[in-house]
């Protein structure tokens, strides 16, 4: 996020598009609720299910899986035609606006209310006017905007409305999106990640691999060549190219799309290592398991998705004779004769520091009295609330001028449904954890598809029946939930259920920068199983 | 913000315009007992425990009453004692309070003031009413209604920091239960277990189901870790019983959630200390998994790697590190792959 939590409360506005925030961030999502309904503030919803937020907003557009690009220069394309734009921001901190400008022009409320496939293009307009008069305005988005292969796209349109209204650089606005796991902005900023060091600083650059030569001691001639992405490894592992696998505390086979094609790669490998807490579906495929400690287990920090470093406190004792992970990957290096020599998580996180240069001030006596969010360059500094204060951090902000474009896969009259998959509240991504956990299983022990109710009808299917559901890669049993909250054509199944997995669905087809998987949409049938 | 100078308990002590009596009492570690008070939700002033001396003469609830300069606040004095045993002694009657029975004995704030007024059995004037015990129908949640003062603090919680609003006051009087939006049962409302309610009721009226081990109050530790589901990063109190299972979650008011949690940061923690968790190193022969000890395990990684890094080279080796690992695991990770391994290969699950 650009901005803070606590920064809900100043803002006058919400834009809420990708993310059904209170049931995937629901502290987050209650938050917001809380602003809207007990102060009056202003909500914009976009979103292809009547997600909970739906309810209390001032415009709710229903639009069709695959078009937040569409919608959101149909929205800029008002704020332009209005002159509701913060023209001084605009062309003091900005640059890119003339063709940003010419690009929009045809984005018309009508033409992208065809696109989006909404029925009254005047809402556009309305919700247009809502986010650009309420001042600061602050856009919230999660994977309903990035899961697409036009996912990186999609957030430059985020940007360039907030930088249209003026709303990056101000306490109560910004960018901001919900990270869908606890240390997904950690692993990023610790550069997890095939193509950056610590600190997005790129693998490609002769100084940097200088520099962690330096920092690090090692006689290995680092690379720089950018390795490959999740997706892509899996695909070299297929064609032969990709021969072991190291699997530190993820579920591939349970999360990563088409899991007919994940399987095949996990099978075609020389080695595989899972180090985990449980069997999971990927362990079953590993040659070698290494017992993990879970996260109570655990002492270290965590990124939340505000920036905001967190210490971890060991609540319980390690189960049997599990290890921590720091120290399974310490002693295989020690192993492999690279001689590491940590001794806790705090020495490691003292590295951390002095490669890390927005984690330079934080130290763990810090964290046990201060709320810091990174940047924090140095231990005088108090870190950083919102980001782009005064400039932003590239100097001037970048408007991209956008096309939108289509899903990989349209529907057909074989498979004539949007499948659009996600999360519930009460469990989280592959179930690992949340599947373990006594009384969240109770509460939701199998999985259901959402369907509408005119393909209901269509179908002849009965809320709570068995239905078949298929794609081009494969096929699932499932109960059907007959509800208005997907839009008409459009079919809901969350991915935390192994018996009944979404991702045997799903598509591989990756946005070609980030390469993100279009888990968001494919195409689908729903057929009733009892004739 | 305009400060304002004013004395409580003989004390010389500065507020600010806006702030209660009791807002600065606390700020300055004087203890006013009070029961319906809140600092997370809206004031109410309705259990009058936190009547305070003002000026000598008149009494105010400590929780509603703004400060002004120059004002002389007593805490306790013997009128005031003999109103707060008053109260609680009605409070105690329209109940049945057995602490024996009761899951928040020793962490009830009415028990803690009966204690410290001395307050003794209720002698039956009041006719208790039927009130509704309810300890299975909601899958997180229990409510003995016997146990509950109509504080309204649940009301506020669900109403003002969850914003679901399921539970309300109805009837009058001595009459007046809560109900949970109008049904019967919690199970069937429309509660989605964030506990937040539990967190906040001073008695034992709303507690939670057993997740793992039970305790009493003063054998459990405390400590302080971070959700592990989503990015919010909520911070969360843990307690463990003697035994060292996980008891229960409270949300710590200083983290981004300032107390505040969902139905995962409440409940979704028992996997830890599962039966199911891997405990040995495994290792595959013949198809089957085999317990194996570290060395084994370790060293046969390590030769194996080191066998396909100098056969194919290290770009045929990958890692895939881990959203849900803290910092300087992904750190070491990594590193292990760019300095050990010499490559470039690792990635995590940010986008999925
Ligand atoms: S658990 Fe949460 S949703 Fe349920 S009644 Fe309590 S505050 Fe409301
Ligand atoms: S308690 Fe809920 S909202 Fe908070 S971090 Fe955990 S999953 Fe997210």
């Amino acid at each position: 996020m650009t901005n803070s939590i606590r920064e809900i409360p100043l803002s006058e506005a919400f834009l809420v598009i990708g993310s059904n925030t209170t049931e995937n961030h629901p502290v987050i999502g209650s938050m917001i609720k809380r602003e809207v309904i007990r102060n009056k503030k202003k909500l914009v919803v976009v979103d292809p299910r009547r997600i909970e937020l739906a309810k209390y907003a001032d415009v709710f557009l229903q639009i069709k899986p695959g078009t937040n690009i569409a919608i959101l220069n149909g929205l800029a394309h008002v704020i332009l035609k209005e002159k509701l734009y913060n023209a001084e921001y605009v062309s003091g901190r900005c640059e890119g606006f003339e063709e940003l400008k010419k690009t929009l022009e045809k984005y018309t409320p009508e033409h992208v209310a065809a696109i989006c496939g909404l029925d009254d293009p005047s809402l556009i307009a309305k919700a247009a006017r809502i986010l650009a008069e309420a001042k600061p305005m602050a856009l919230y988005y999660c994977m309903g905007i990035t899961q697409f292969k036009s996912g990186v796209n999609g957030v430059k349109c985020c940007a360039n409305l907030q930088m249209l209204l003026g709303n990056i650089g101000i306490a109560g606005g910004g960018v901001n999106p919900l990270r869908g796991q606890s240390n997904v902005q950690g692993a990023c900023d610790m550069g997890a990640l095939n193509a950056v060091y610590p600190a997005y600083q790129p693998v490609a650059s002769e100084d940097n691999k200088a520099k962690f030569r330096e920092a690090w001691k090692t006689a290995l001639d680092l690379s720089v060549k950018p390795g490959l992405t999740i997706v892509e490894a899996l695909n070299g592992a297929i064609a032969g190219d990709v021969k072991a696998l190291y699997v530190l505390g993820e579920n591939p086979v349970m999360s990563d799309p088409n899991q007919h094609h994940v399987i095949e790669a996990m099978e075609k490998l020389d080695f595989v290592v899972v180090q985990d807490i449980m069997m999971t579906e990927t362990a079953q495929y590993a040659d070698v398991v290494f017992p993990g400690y879970a996260f109570l287990e655990k002492e270290g920090t965590v990124s939340n998705t505000e920036r905001r470093v967190q210490l971890m406190h060991r609540v319980v004792e390690p189960a049997g004779d599990s290890r921590e992970d720091w120290l399974i990957l310490t002693q295989l290096a020690n192993r492999m004769g690279v001689p590491w020599e940590y001794g806790s998580a705090r020495e490691i996180f003292d590295e951390i520091r002095k490669v890390t240069p927005s984690y330079a001030g934080i130290t763990y006596e810090r964290l046990e009295k201060e709320l810091i969010q990174w940047p924090c360059p140095n231990e005088g500094h108090p870190g950083t609330q919102y980001l782009h204060r005064e400039k932003f951090s590239r100097g001037l902000g970048l408007m991209s001028a956008i096309e939108y474009t289509p899903p990989a896969e349209d529907v057909d009259p074989e498979y004539p449904v949007i499948l659009t998959t996600g999360r519930i509240l009460e469990h989280f991504h592959t179930g690992t954890m949340s599947r373990n956990s006594r009384i969240l299983e109770k509460t939701v022990n199998e999985n259901f598809v959402e369907i509408n109710p005119n393909e209901a009808s269509n179908y002849n299917i009965k809320d709570g029946e068995l239905v078949s559901v298929s794609t081009r890669r494969g096929s699932i049993r499932i109960k059907a939930r007959v509800t208005d909250r997907p839009k008409p054509n459009v079919a809901f199944i969350p991915f935390h259920f192994a018996e009944a997995a979404a991702n045997k669905l799903t598509i591989d087809a990756l946005d070609p920068t980030c390469k993100i998987p279009e888990y968001k949409v494919c195409a689908c049938k729903i057929e009733k199983i009892n004739m | 913000m305009e400060s304002i100078q004013l004395t409580i308990n003989g004390k010389q002590l500065a507020g600010h315009r806006g702030q209660t009596i009791l807002e600065v009492a606390g700020e300055n570690n004087i203890d006013i007992p009070h029961l319906c008070y809140h600092p997370r939700i809206s004031k109410t002033g309705a259990c009058r425990i936190c009547l305070v001396r003002v000026n000598g003469t008149m009494l105010k609830t400590a929780c509603t009453e703004p400060v002004i300069a120059d004002m002389d606040v007593v805490t306790e004095d013997a009128e005031i004692s003999q109103i707060r045993t008053g109260l609680l002694e009605m409070l105690l009657s329209e109940g049945c309070h057995n602490c024996l029975y009761c899951e928040w004995n020793g962490e009830c704030e009415l028990q803690r003031l009966c204690q410290k007024y001395d307050v003794q059995e209720p002698s039956g004037v009041f006719k208790n009413r039927e009130r509704t015990v309810d300890t299975e129908s909601s899958n997180g949640l229990r409510r003995n209604e016997n146990r509950c003062i109509l504080c309204g603090r649940c009301v506020k919680a669900c109403g003002e920091i969850q914003m679901q609003g399921v539970w309300n006051f109805t009837g009058r009087g001595s009459s007046t239960t809560l109900t949970s939006d109008m049904f019967a049962k919690l199970g069937d409302s429309s509660c989605v277990m964030c506990g937040t309610c539990v967190q906040l009721c001073p008695t034992g009226a709303l507690s939670f189901q057993t997740v793992l081990g039970r305790g009493q109050a003063w054998d459990l530790k405390k400590e302080t870790s971070v959700c592990i589901y989503c990015g919010v990063g909520c911070q969360i109190d843990f307690y463990t019983n003697k035994e060292g299972q996980l008891v229960k979650a409270i949300g710590n008011e200083n983290g981004p959630n300032e107390g505040h949690l969902c139905v995962k940061g409440r409940f979704g923690f028992d996997f830890v200390q599962s039966d199911k968790r891997l405990t040995k190193p495994l290792i595959k022969k013949n198809g089957k998994f085999e317990e194996a000890s570290w060395d084994e395990a370790l060293d046969l990684v390590s030769s194996k790697l080191t066998e396909i890094k100098s056969k194919s080279g290290p770009d045929s080796i990958m890692a895939f590190s881990s959203a849900k690992c803290t910092n300087e695991e992904n750190y070491l990770m990594q590193k292990f792959m760019r300095a050990v391994i010499g490559t470039n290969n690792v990635d995590h699950c940010a986008r999925l």
